[in-house]
């Protein structure tokens, strides 16, 4: 119950904090959570709620503070909000599930029969009805039919690029085959997830190369999952999150898709060490201070590594000191650099292998490796767990630059420092949007909604449409039959387009197939599970690395485990959900990181259960049923966007946050309108005065 | 809060300040005749709070507003609401006041006053504190006020230390948390409440603890200062200690009456030359301690038969307490041609009384006994002290070849040190720790350069040599200390007259540590090499000594040589009673007020203090260290000697003060600034018994 009201608080204050419109969806599809709208005509007072109208609020209910448009809104501002069971659909702009967009003088006509909203909302709290049950509407005609740009799949970087359009004044359609928003960034049900891996994974007419392939899911307590049915929301593209001082965040207080987001703080980051123990990640001068594992020789290294980078940060280019780091080391490998900083002065001869009967020369020559070139604790700690290397930084060809490693570690120290300016005694350095990562293409695409784009999903297209002349491409064919033209399109990544009405222009169908066979940049293994207990006893949210060669000898690539816990409203309290990935060459590389990973997590699962249930013995029967209740592991093809007649985003990436992402959109966008600043600052409008304060975070 | 750099003010941001101190100006003109008209009234008493939350500096108001109170109370004593309401508003003008400016004293004063009066709750307090100090989590003013709120709520100190743990977890370089901390395992080990029944127990904890901050950071002071304080407590043993005495235990002493000489061949370092008929005996403690009188301890011969012996405590200021104690003991009258043996016997500890300044009695039963004999042999012509000028050229000392027999007057004095079976066991984890202590830190060394450190080491070495001298452990760490104290100088020029300082006690405790050290510095004197019964000098020049030390182990000194070092002060001295000559030409004495520890010597009879620099400053340093007739620290002899004060006087007053008392028969001076016929001629009236004045024979 206290827990239910906390949530409600957070709704409270976070539908307050919309002051122009109000969108919501995922309350609706997750938690079967109520929208109750107010239109409040006084402009004064638009961020509170009078005694009056908190007396009217329904329990459970997001609040959506409507004040009336001023001068520089748009006039027919569109509200998504279901609608009332009594009236008709709206022949236009018609959501799936009972959802759509209605202008504000029609909402306020509608709520004017109050009782019947109220009684229709009452109906929905039950939370026993799913979208998919409601009858799928049929396509309504879109107007107008030209756009400046259309884009398909809401995805992060669609998303983006139509709320960057749409901000910039553009007139954008925004279209997605799917019933949800986010694409391959969404968070979804374990019905939903299920259904949208295995439909990615079967190579069809449609989709002759899909993204995601070796799709294995199991499920060990289908009964217990049942019971909550529509409590899940599982990030499709995990484990991800976001630093606090990343671009990500950037950009989303820029476009003002911040007030849409609220964020927890993940409390911990831990590292496998070489005794298949968790150690804690030190990630700062308090953390380290408090840290049990290291020895007090490591804190110090570890602590004047730290100053050394600061130091060499704070510092002007111009400036010639003994404190900044020399451009030659910053050419050098991180690893060398840090070795030559002392962070691994020692070699501690033990092997993390178990016994092996037999010698492989392989074998041999890792254990070799392992006894001479094994870097001591602090150093993997600076490598893997903070400036997340990817891959193992001793044998592979994938070596990290120093100056590479230095950014990062500057990302990293800069975030500890963001959110302190923000919090105090905020945890980390890492946050996570309550809701799941869905939120954030979501977020961008109410920010668009509110510039004007339109958006219509479940809205397949079946054809391009290109000039008889030119062959250059003119409009996209939707599966309602209606042709929408636009001067530029953008698509999702696993967009393909069966067959083409205008197979003459061989051109373009070649530009296109490019897309869809994409250069193969490699493959990354991603896993979710959830579990009912956590892999530490006393936390639920924090940040997992088995850097390489921690689980097997060959194990190249770091593995990085992400688990949140119920009050990320991403799965029931009480259950876990774990995300992991690692980035692989092909398949059956990433099926062995995958499995590997699997099993080390179930041993930690009952190596942490052990440790704390010492003191409830009597719940050993209860412990005893399975501590893994689901898991799902797929192999997802990368590729990275590409620019031609048509603009392909790129995939989720392999990364732990979306920097990359979307420094790879930022550069499609100044492709598609090079004269346009992405989300240029706007001086009049007093949200972005606001600055990090719109960030909501709870902690 | 800390660490902020201060910005110039801008222009305008000056002409508000300006115009915000007129306005200040004028309250506190009005305020001030309120003040000085008694007016309490309401309009006057919300004056001062407008005045006071202004500038909560200005203690004049706050004591206004005490007076207001007051007047209030005994207005409307009767009434308990009305009381609690008066109260307060006056703690609530308090906490805006805080506000303003939350390290005001007064304000703070304030509120210990209000709630002293005992009407208002203090429950509130706590939770006020939490609020300050996470604004500023070492501001010293909560956390005092913490500890009176802590006090008179009953808190348990367990709880408070709970709470400074974690605050330093928070950030460990809070000075006033490590404060709070000492202070608390102060009280909890004294009290000897459960869990910190024992040192052994508490300590070692507290060591790892405060490691953790001194290793992940050795640039933070404040992990250091905690650490000192630990190593105090360590160290010190609580109850007082007699080091030393003189004469030393199981001694033959012999005394030289007049014109008497030394027929047999007995140790130098037992013969006394006797110019009254008393001789000292002098108690080296190894803290300064009271209560030391006839009662205390007991002397046993027959040369005091008759009366009390005085104790006269020996320091510098007039203090009760006193680490040196002397009582002179008396021969008896008559001349006795025949060598006769008087045995002594002190005994000590036996009752209670000698307490040190920290409260510990003197708790260790103590006997000891040595025997003085009389020697008059009149048929050989005289060569003692006073008779005949002292040369202190080289060619005036012989190598003193040490003569089997001799026995060493300090290797019977470390018999002193006894042990009592509790302290054993004490001894060993005290031993432990230091020595587990200097190997962390000899890590640490390895791996940085750290001047703190370095120091460190260096008291934690010097400690152990303490601990393991009475044991015959040779080995000792004497010549490290000072090598790290060499490189202190050269790495921290700021600090350098403490590491000389440091030094030169180092380098004494090296020289006195054993007898074969000591004897090479000791020379016989003679003007004519035959003589055997010439006393014997000390020789400790030339060693850049800038600070004197190790007088427990010279108590037997008469001749001491000290010329060409570095002192500017010698205090100290005072304890070598039996000193005749002292040589401290070639120093740096600023002053005649740095000379007062010659002030107890009352045997001394030829001083030097030639080229020195007396006189040549115009700022004398010392003059308030010294105790004099105008800091009220001396006695009632000044007043009853002095009946005529004449010009000489008014203009030498402190060499008047400091050699006035003493019985010189010869004095160098020359080279000294202040030196003239004037001065001179004042010195001979001020020195009756002086025969040589710089070398010259005086008619």
């Amino acid at each position: 119950m206290q827990r239910n009201n906390s949530r409600d608080a957070a709704h409270r204050r976070r539908w307050q904090r919309c002051s122009t419109a109000v969108a919501a969806t995922t309350e609706m599809r997750g938690a079967a959570v109520v929208m109750q709208v107010i239109v409040r005509l006084d402009k004064e007072k638009e961020k509170t709620l009078t005694k009056k109208e908190e007396h009217l609020l329904l329990p459970n209910a997001a609040i959506a503070i409507v004040p009336l448009p001023d001068a520089t809104a748009p006039a027919h501002l569109p509200l998504l909000c279901r609608q009332p069971s009594a009236q008709p659909p709206h022949p236009a702009h018609s959501f799936g599930g009972g959802f759509r967009f209605y202008h504000l003088k029609e909402l306020c006509h509608l709520l004017r029969s109050t009782n019947s909203f109220e009684a229709e909302a009452g109906r929905l709290m039950t939370g026993n009805e799913s979208e998919s049950e409601l009858p799928v509407p049929p396509y309504p005609p879109i107007e107008p039919t030209a756009f400046d740009l259309i884009v398909i799949g809401t995805g992060l970087p669609e998303s983006v690029i139509s709320a960057a359009a749409s901000a910039s004044g553009k007139s954008v359609l925004h279209l997605d085959p799917n019933p949800f928003y986010g694409s391959h960034f969404s968070s979804l049900s374990i019905a939903d997830l299920t259904h949208f891996l295995n439909s990615h994974s079967t190579p069809s007419s449609v989709c002759p190369d899909p993204l995601y392939s070796d799709v294995e899911i199991s499920n060990y307590a289908s009964r217990l999952l049942s019971q909550h049915p529509r409590n899940f929301n599982l990030d499709v593209s995990g484990p991800r999150v976001l630093f606090c001082a990343d671009h990500a965040v950037d950009l989303m207080l820029k476009s003002g898709a911040s007030h849409y987001l609220e964020f927890k703080s993940i409390d911990a980051t831990f590292m496998l060490d070489a005794d298949a123990k968790l150690c804690s990640v030190p990630d700062s001068r308090a953390a380290i201070f408090k840290d049990k594992s290291l020895g007090l020789m490591e804190k110090n290294q570890l602590m004047r590594f730290f100053k050394l980078v600061q130091g060499h940060l704070s510092l002007d280019e111009s400036e010639e000191n003994d404190v900044r780091i020399s451009e030659e080391d910053l050419d050098s490998p991180f690893a060398d650099f840090l070795t030559k900083m002392k962070l691994s002065h020692k070699i501690k001869s033990y092997s993390p292998f178990p016994p092996v009967t037999f010698f492989s020369i392989i074998y041999l020559w890792h254990l070799i490796a392992w006894l001479f070139f094994r870097l001591e604790m602090p150093c993997r700690i600076v490598l893997y767990a903070i400036a997340m290397a990817d891959y193992d930084q001793e044998v592979s060809e994938y070596v990290l630059k120093t100056r590479d490693g230095i950014n990062r570690l500057a990302l990293y120290n800069s975030s500890i420092g963001r959110l302190v300016l923000m919090f105090q005694n905020a945890l980390g350095a890492l946050i996570y949007p309550i809701y799941g990562q869905g939120e954030l293409p979501q977020a961008f695409c109410r920010r668009a909604a509110v510039k004007g784009c339109l958006y219509v999903l479940r809205m397949p297209v079946i054809s391009l449409l290109t000039d008889q002349n030119s062959g250059s491409y003119k409009g996209v064919r939707l599966a309602s039959g209606q042709d929408i033209l636009s001067h530029k399109l953008v698509l999702d990544p696993s967009f393909t387009v069966p067959g083409s009405l205008a197979s003459s222009h061989q051109q373009l169908q070649e530009s296109f197939q490019a897309f869809s066979l994409s250069d193969n940049k490699g493959k990354v293994a991603r896993g979710i599970c959830i579990t009912r207990s956590s892999l530490k006893p006393d936390l639920s949210n924090f940040l997992v690395i088995f850097p390489p060669r921690s689980l097997f000898p060959e194990q190249v690539t770091s593995i990085r485990v992400l688990q949140l816990g119920g009050n990320l409203a991403v799965c029931p309290v009480g259950m876990f959900v774990l995300y992991f990935s690692a980035l692989c060459d092909e398949v059956n590389q990433g099926k062995k990181l995958l499995h590997a990973a699997l099993s080390a997590l179930q041993k930690l699962l009952v190596t942490g259960t052990a440790g704390n249930s010492s003191t409830a013995q009597s719940e050993d029967m209860e412990e005893a049923k399975p501590t893994l209740l689901w898991s799902a592991l797929y192999i997802q093809d990368l590729s990275l966007g590409q620019f031609g007649s048509i603009i392909s985003t790129p995939t989720p990436d392999g990364n732990l946050n979306y920097n990359d992402l979307l420094d790879a959109t930022e550069k499609l966008y100044w492709k598609l309108y090079p004269k346009e600043e992405l989300f240029p600052e706007t001086t009049s409008s007093p949200e972005n005065s606001e600055d990090d304060a719109g960030l909501t975070l709870e902690s | 809060m800390h660490g902020r750099p201060r910005k110039p003010l801008k222009p305008e941001d000056a002409a508000a300040s300006a115009a915000k101190a007129e306005k200040l100006r004028v309250l506190q003109s009005q305020f001030l005749h309120n003040h000085h008209n008694h007016i309490y009234s309401k309009e006057a008493v919300e004056l001062s709070t407008k005045l006071l939350e202004t500038n909560p500096e200005l203690y004049t108001a706050w004591n206004y507003r005490k007076l207001a109170v007051q007047h209030k109370l005994t207005e409307n004593d009767s009434d308990p609401d009305s009381l609690k309401s008066i109260l307060d508003e006056e703690l609530r003008v308090v906490e805006s006041a805080l506000r303003q400016n939350f390290k005001s004293y007064g304000a703070w004063h304030h509120r210990k006053w209000i709630l002293s009066k005992g009407h208002s709750s203090i429950d509130n307090e706590l939770r006020l504190l939490d609020k300050f100090q996470k604004a500023d989590s070492r501001n010293f003013h909560a956390w005092n006020y913490r500890r009176f709120v802590a006090a008179s709520m009953n808190r348990s100190e367990e709880d408070e230390l709970k709470y400074t743990e974690d605050m330093i977890c928070n950030n460990f370089s809070n000075y006033s948390a490590w404060h709070n901390r000492s202070l608390l395992l102060s009280n909890l080990l004294k009290r000897k409440v459960e869990g910190f029944v024992s040192k052994e127990k508490v300590l070692p904890d507290e060591y790892e603890f405060v490691h953790q901050a001194i290793f992940t950071d050795p640039d933070d002071q404040s992990g250091w200062f905690y650490h000192l304080w630990l190593l105090d407590q360590t160290v010190r043993v609580d109850s007082p200690q007699l080091v030393s005495s003189w004469p030393t235990p199981g001694s033959d002493l012999i005394l030289l009456g007049d014109r008497c000489l030394d027929g047999c061949a007995s140790s130098p370092f037992t013969r006394f030359h006797l110019d009254s008929r008393t001789f000292p005996l002098v108690l080296y403690f190894n803290q300064a301690v009271e209560g030391v009188n006839s009662s205390t301890i007991t002397v046993d011969s027959e040369l005091n038969t008759n009366k009390d012996l005085v104790w006269k405590p020996l320091s510098s200021c007039n203090s009760k307490a006193a680490q040196v104690w002397v009582t002179q003991l008396n021969l008896p009258d008559g001349n006795t041609h025949s060598s006769k043996v008087f045995p002594v016997e002190v005994s000590l500890g036996h009752s209670q009384g000698i307490i040190s300044s920290s409260g510990f009695h003197y708790s260790n039963p103590f006997c000891f006994a040595f025997r003085v004999s009389l020697q008059f042999v009149e048929t050989q012509p005289v060569e003692a002290l006073g008779k005949e000028i002292i040369s202190w050229r080289d060619e005036s000392f012989h190598n003193y070849n040490a003569h089997s027999q001799d026995s060493s007057p300090i290797s019977s004095l470390y018999q002193l040190s006894i042990k009592n079976d509790n302290e054993l066991t004490d001894f060993e984890w005290r031993a432990a720790t230091i020595a587990k202590e200097i190997d962390h830190f000899r890590e640490l060394l390895s791996l940085i350069n750290c001047k703190i450190g370095k120091l460190t080491l260096a008291r934690l070495l010097m400690a152990h040599d303490a601990m393991m001298c009475p044991p015959a452990n040779k080995i000792s760490h004497s010549e490290e200390v000072l090598e790290l104290y060499n490189d202190l100088m050269r790495l921290d020029p700021t600090h350098v007259q403490y590491y000389k300082d440091q030094h030169s006690l180092v380098l004494l405790q090296q020289v006195t540590s054993n007898w074969e050290s000591l004897l090479s510095r000791c020379f016989h004197y003679s003007n004519s090499p035959s003589n055997r019964g010439s006393p014997m000098c000390l020789q400790l020049k030339n060693l850049s000594l800038s600070r004197l030390g190790s007088f427990d182990k010279l108590l037997w000194v008469q001749m001491l040589d000290l010329s060409h070092n570095e002192l500017r002060s010698i205090e100290g001295l005072e304890a070598l009673q039996l000193l005749s000559c002292l040589n401290l030409s070639n120093n740096i004495l600023g002053s005649f007020t740095a000379l007062e520890p010659i002030r107890q010597l009352k045997s001394l009879r030829a001083l030097n203090i030639s080229y020195n620099e007396i006189g040549a400053h115009s700022i004398d340093t010392t003059k308030y260290l010294c105790s004099s007739p105008l800091s009220h620290s001396v006695g009632s002899e000044w007043n009853h000697g002095q009946t005529v004060i004449d010009d000489d006087i008014k203009s030498y007053w402190e060499a008047y003060f400091i050699l006035k008392g003493l019985n010189l028969t010869q004095f160098d001076i020359v080279g000294n600034a202040i030196v003239n016929e004037k001065f001179k001629s004042f010195l001979i009236k001020v020195l009756p018994g002086l025969k040589w004045l710089d070398g010259e024979q005086l008619h």
